[in-house]
C-alpha cells in the first residue's frame, strides 16, 4: 500500500539563505503524518531557527511536543540516507534540507513518509520491498577470484569504469524510488535505484553474472517500463542519473532479446 | 519465448519504428509545406500521388511503422493508467494496431492505385 498522498500542493522553494537571521518569535506551522496507511496530518508549531533543517524540526516535535512520533535517522550529515521523507510533496533527505529553502515566507511545512512504500508508523516507511528489488535485479557482485588471487586490473579511464563510477555512489535512500511515477503505476517495477545498481554491475568487467542480470532487469518489471521522465535524476541527492543507466540497460537487453541471447 | 523476452522485443520494435516515424514525419511535413504553396485541392494531391510508386512505398512504410509503434504504447497506457490485465491490454492494443494497418494501407491504395 502506498504512503499517504499530500493534499497540499508543494510550496515553492525560496532563495533565502539558510543561515540568514530569523525572527526569534517566528514559528513554523508543521503538518506531520500520524498513523500508517490510514491516518491524518497533525499540526504543530515549531520555533524557527537559523540553519534549521527539516530533520531538526522533526526532532524538535518528537522531543518536545509528540514523544510518540516515529521517524528514522542516523548520521544527520547526508551519508546514511535513512532520514528521507516527503517534504512539501517532494522526497528529500531531511538532514540536508534547510527549512529556509522549503518552508517559504508563510513558514508552512508538510512532512510525510516516503511515497511508494508501505508506512510502518508516522514518518517511518518500510524499506524491505525496496531492498528486495535490489536483490531481484541481481544487485550483488559475483566474481571468480579468491583472496589468494592477484587484484583485478581495471583501467580507470575505460568507458565501463566511467559508466560504473557515474552510478556507484548510491546510498539507497529511496528518494528516487519514492519520486518514480512508474513505481506507483506498476508495483512490480524494480525502480531506479535497483536498476542503477544493476547498471554499475553490468559495467563491472570482473562480474560473471551478466546474462542472468540482464534477464532480471529486462521487460515490463524492469528497465523497459521506464518512461524516461527523469524524476529520479532530478531528485537524487547524490546527483546520480539513474535514467541514463536505465537507458543503457534498455539498449543492451533489447539487443540481446533480438539476438536471442536474453 | 518468455514474457521478458517478448516485452524487451516489443520495446525494441517500438524504438526502431519511432526512428522510422521521425524520418517519415519530417519528409511528410516538408513535402506538404512545399506542395501547399500553390494551393491544395483533392485533385491536385491525386495528380501527384496517383500511379506514383515513390509516394506509395513511402506512405506504406509510414503506415506499417505506425501500426508497429502504437500498440506497445497503448498497452502501457492501458496497464498503467487503466489497470487492465496485461494480456487483455496487449490484445486490445494489437487489435488497434491491425486497425491502423488496414485503414492506413487502404488509404494508401486509394490515393496511389485506385482508379
Amino acid at each position: 500500500m502506498n504512503a499517504p498522498t499530500s493534499t497540499t500542493p508543494p510550496t515553492p522553494s525560496t532563495t533565502a539563505s539558510p543561515t540568514a537571521p530569523v525572527d526569534p518569535a517566528a514559528t513554523l506551522q508543521v503538518s506531520v503524518w500520524r498513523g500508517d496507511a490510514v491516518g491524518q496530518f497533525s499540526r504543530y508549531e515549531v520555533p524557527r531557527q537559523a540553519s534549521q533543517t527539516v530533520l531538526d524540526v522533526v526532532t524538535h516535535i518528537q522531543r518536545h511536543l509528540e514523544p510518540s512520533l516515529s521517524y528514522r535517522f542516523a548520521c544527520r550529515v547526508g551519508m546514511c540516507g535513512s532520514c528521507a521523507m516527503t517534504v512539501n510533496g517532494i522526497a528529500r533527505w531531511t538532514c540536508r534540507t534547510h527549512v529556509a529553502n522549503v518552508a517559504g515566507a508563510d513558514g508552512r511545512l508538510e512532512i510525510a513518509p516516503l511515497a511508494n512504500l508501505p508506512v510502518i508508523k508516522d514518518l517511518a516507511a518500510d524499506m524491505s520491498g525496496f531492498f528486495d528489488k535490489w536483490a531481484s535485479a541481481k544487485g550483488v557482485f559475483r566474481g571468480t577470484r579468491t583472496r589468494h588471487d592477484d587484484f583485478a586490473k581495471v583501467e580507470p579511464a575505460s568507458p565501463e569504469r566511467a559508466a560504473a563510477n557515474a552510478g556507484i555512489e548510491c546510498i539507497g535512500c529511496a528518494v528516487c524510488y519514492a519520486s518514480c511515477d512508474v513505481v506507483a503505476w506498476r508495483p512490480a517495477f524494480l525502480g531506479p535505484a535497483a536498476l542503477n545498481r544493476a547498471w554499475t554491475l553490468v559495467n563491472d568487467v570482473r562480474d560473471t553474472a551478466q546474462e542472468e542480470r540482464l534477464r532480471a532487469v529486462a521487460g515490463d518489471a524492469g528497465c523497459h517500463s521506464c518512461h524516461t521522465q527523469g524524476s529520479c535524476t532530478e531528485r537524487c541527492p547524490k546527483h546520480i542519473a539513474p535514467t541514463a543507466g536505465i537507458a543503457g540497460l534498455k539498449r543492451l537487453a533489447g539487443r540481446a532479446a533480438l539476438r536471442g541471447t536474453l | 519465448m518468455n514474457d521478458t523476452v517478448a516485452q524487451a522485443r516489443r520495446w525494441y520494435v517500438q524504438r526502431l519504428s519511432a526512428m522510422v516515424l521521425a524520418l517519415c514525419v519530417v519528409i511528410h511535413l516538408a513535402v506538404m509545406i512545399y506542395a501547399v504553396r500553390g494551393g491544395l485541392s483533392g485533385s491536385e494531391i491525386l495528380s501527384r500521388t496517383h500511379g506514383s510508386w515513390t509516394f506509395g512505398i513511402f506512405y506504406a512504410v509510414f503506415v506499417v511503422a505506425c501500426a508497429l509503434h502504437v500498440p506497445p504504447g497503448l498497452n502501457n497506457i492501458a496497464v498503467e493508467w487503466l489497470h487492465w490485465r496485461p494480456a487483455r491490454a496487449l490484445f486490445i492494443a494489437r487489435l488497434f494496431g491491425v486497425l491502423i494497418l488496414v485503414t492506413g494501407l487502404r488509404a494508401v491504395w486509394a490515393v496511389v492505385v485506385a482508379p
